[in-house]
């Protein structure tokens, strides 16, 4: 499933940064827990990504797209690469739309890897917009989105 | 105690790319949530896990809060050699945890 | 459907559940107990992701408290510094079969006792040494592993005339409406396993997959542990871990899922 509005548009973006401060959603008006800075998922990927053009492709990431607990999401990761010392994933960032802070994992592989394939376990806040954004052993920028849906428990425990 | 699950094939073919799979036993407190009476529950997770192949890094991932309790992750290597692979994982308030299997290259 | 995952404590996740277990609760009359051919574990119920972290051993949370529980099987303890492994030997041979007759007619107490209590029965008995707390990571630990032995083996139906009344009195508590809510657990796992609350699946109400990792609990629990849950949910008052009304229920739900597999221990949602 592809990202819709807002988030595609802020991924799409050459090195006019102007779509980060335009597009930055507003994070759960600070409620929730914000002791930290408030970093928009834009924003974050910016800093890790820099001034680089991030391109659509190459990077496939799996979620469910209905999530039976947003507690535990098995998320997998995988790039189309050659995995050679010549081509290969040197990073694997994933970034998250509605949690209280966007940063989820960073993969560092490389060469020996074989396959550029990962996988991990989140946690999810709230129905939103995974991203993954790989980068590549010549400096270029991929990236894929997943939107999904995410329930919690019916009957919330009291302990 | 840290208790940890690995999941590294005993023998390969030289060349062979091997699935490997590391389970450890850990809370990873976000930091976000609260406890009934308000008071905010400090962080505690792991921030790093290293992965080793007869002492070259192989792999690396940098956890944040967003990973879930008793983390779980999945990767590949090429087998390169017999000798031993090693698993470090790394965290808030002096969290350290290692573990270690052998693997046999033919 | 973004309403319904907004925010835990949110109005409108409250007010849909509580508005559709009214519903449920407005149906008519006594439950009937799910034919035996129609019964099926709480896995088919998951989504495909759920299934592969129960298939997985090198994946399954759960596995970490087996791990615990095999080290705890092999460590003496106690005044007489015993470890059960002293008089059970390999568990994978003394255990196999035991979770899945339990609970069981135990004559010293004159009441059937769970697995847990068992366990505790023999610390304090044979390795003199004190009992472990409900719940806590130790006990857990080894009724899983204990639990584990049992995997792919079907219930056993129970067939001690003792257990009868008990079973009976399980019986009576899972159909009787209960809590502000006015709900049994008949009415959601006899009449409406094939529905859905709040976009959970609602289950039959199994229990051969206990001690599990829930996923909502990020942790390993008993079965104990989640009929207090569905006891909170339902806003009913939740028996302490260990009451005879907890054993009672848990040996009417072994009874009422008789030949369906052990699947120690489980991942659920």
């Amino acid at each position: 499933m592809r990202a819709t509005g807002v988030i595609a548009a802020g991924i799409a973006f050459d090195a006019a940064t102007t779509a980060v401060a335009a597009a930055e959603p507003a994070i759960a008006s600070a409620s929730t827990a914000a002791k930290s800075s408030v970093v928009s998922m834009l924003e974050a990927i910016q800093r890790t990504v820099g001034s680089a053009t991030i391109n659509k492709g190459r990077v496939k990431l799996e979620l469910p797209p209905l999530v039976e607990n947003g507690n535990t999401v098995g998320l997998a990761v995988r790039v189309d690469s050659p995995m050679t010392p010549a081509d290969h994933v040197r990073a694997i960032h994933v970034f998250s739309e509605k949690n209280p802070q966007p940063y989820v994992v960073t993969f560092r592989l490389g060469p020996r890897a074989g396959r550029a394939t990962v996988a991990t376990r989140v946690r999810l806040a709230d129905s939103q917009t995974v991203v993954a954004i790989c980068e590549m052993s010549d400096g270029s920028f991929w990236s894929d989105s997943v939107n999904v849906v995410v329930t919690l428990a019916a009957c919330t425990e009291e302990l | 105690m840290a208790r940890a699950l690995i999941n590294v094939p005993a023998t390969a073919r030289r060349g062979d790319i091997i699935d490997i799979k590391a389970l450890i036993s850990h809370e990873m407190e976000t930091g976000f949530r609260r406890t009934q009476l308000g008071v905010p529950i400090p962080r505690d997770i792991i921030t790093q896990f290293i992965c080793t192949y007869n002492g070259a890094e192989i792999f690396r991932a940098e956890f944040h809060p967003a990973i879930a309790a008793n983390p779980f992750i999945a990767f590949s290597t090429i087998a390169t050699e017999s000798g031993t692979i090693t698993f470090n994982w790394s965290g808030d308030n002096g969290f350290s945890a290692a573990e270690s299997a052998a693997i046999s290259v033919a | 459907m973004s309403a319904l995952a907004d925010n835990r404590a949110g109005g409108a996740l409250r007010s849909l559940c509580i508005a559709m277990l009214l519903v449920v609760a407005a149906r008519a009359g006594s439950a009937a107990e799910i034919p035996l051919p129609q019964r099926r574990s709480g896995y088919e119920f998951m989504g495909r992701e759920t299934r592969a972290m129960q298939d997985d051993d090198s994946a399954n949370p759960g596995m970490l408290w087996v791990l615990d529980g095999e080290k705890l099987w092999n460590t003496k303890a106690g005044a007489a510094a015993l470890a059960c492994a002293d008089c059970h030997g390999d568990a994978r041979a003394s255990m196999r079969g035991v979770a899945a007759r339990y609970p069981a007619f135990d004559a010293a107490a004159a009441r059937p006792v769970n697995l847990q209590q068992r366990i505790n029965r023999c610390r304090g008995e044979q390795q003199k040494a004190p009992p472990l707390a409900f719940e806590s990571k130790d006990l857990l630990a080894l009724a899983v592993y204990v639990g584990l032995q049992s995997r792919g083996l079907p219930i056993v139906p129970q067939t001690d005339e003792r257990a009868k009344p008990f079973i009976e009195a399980g019986r009576e508590l899972f159909q009787r409406r209960q809590g502000q809510l006015n709900l049994s657990c008949a009415q959601c796992h006899d009449d409406n396993w094939d529905r859905r609350l709040a976009g959970n699946a609602i289950t039959q109400g199994h229990p051969g997959g206990y001690p599990l990792y829930r996923l909502e609990w990020q942790g390993l629990g008993s079965l104990q542990r989640r009929l207090r849950n569905c006891l909170v949910g339902t806003r009913a008052q939740a028996y302490d871990y260990g009451e005879a009304e907890l054993v009672n229920l848990e040996l009417f739900l072994m009874w009422r899922a008789r030949g369906m597999n052990i699947e120690t221990p489980a991942v659920r949602p």
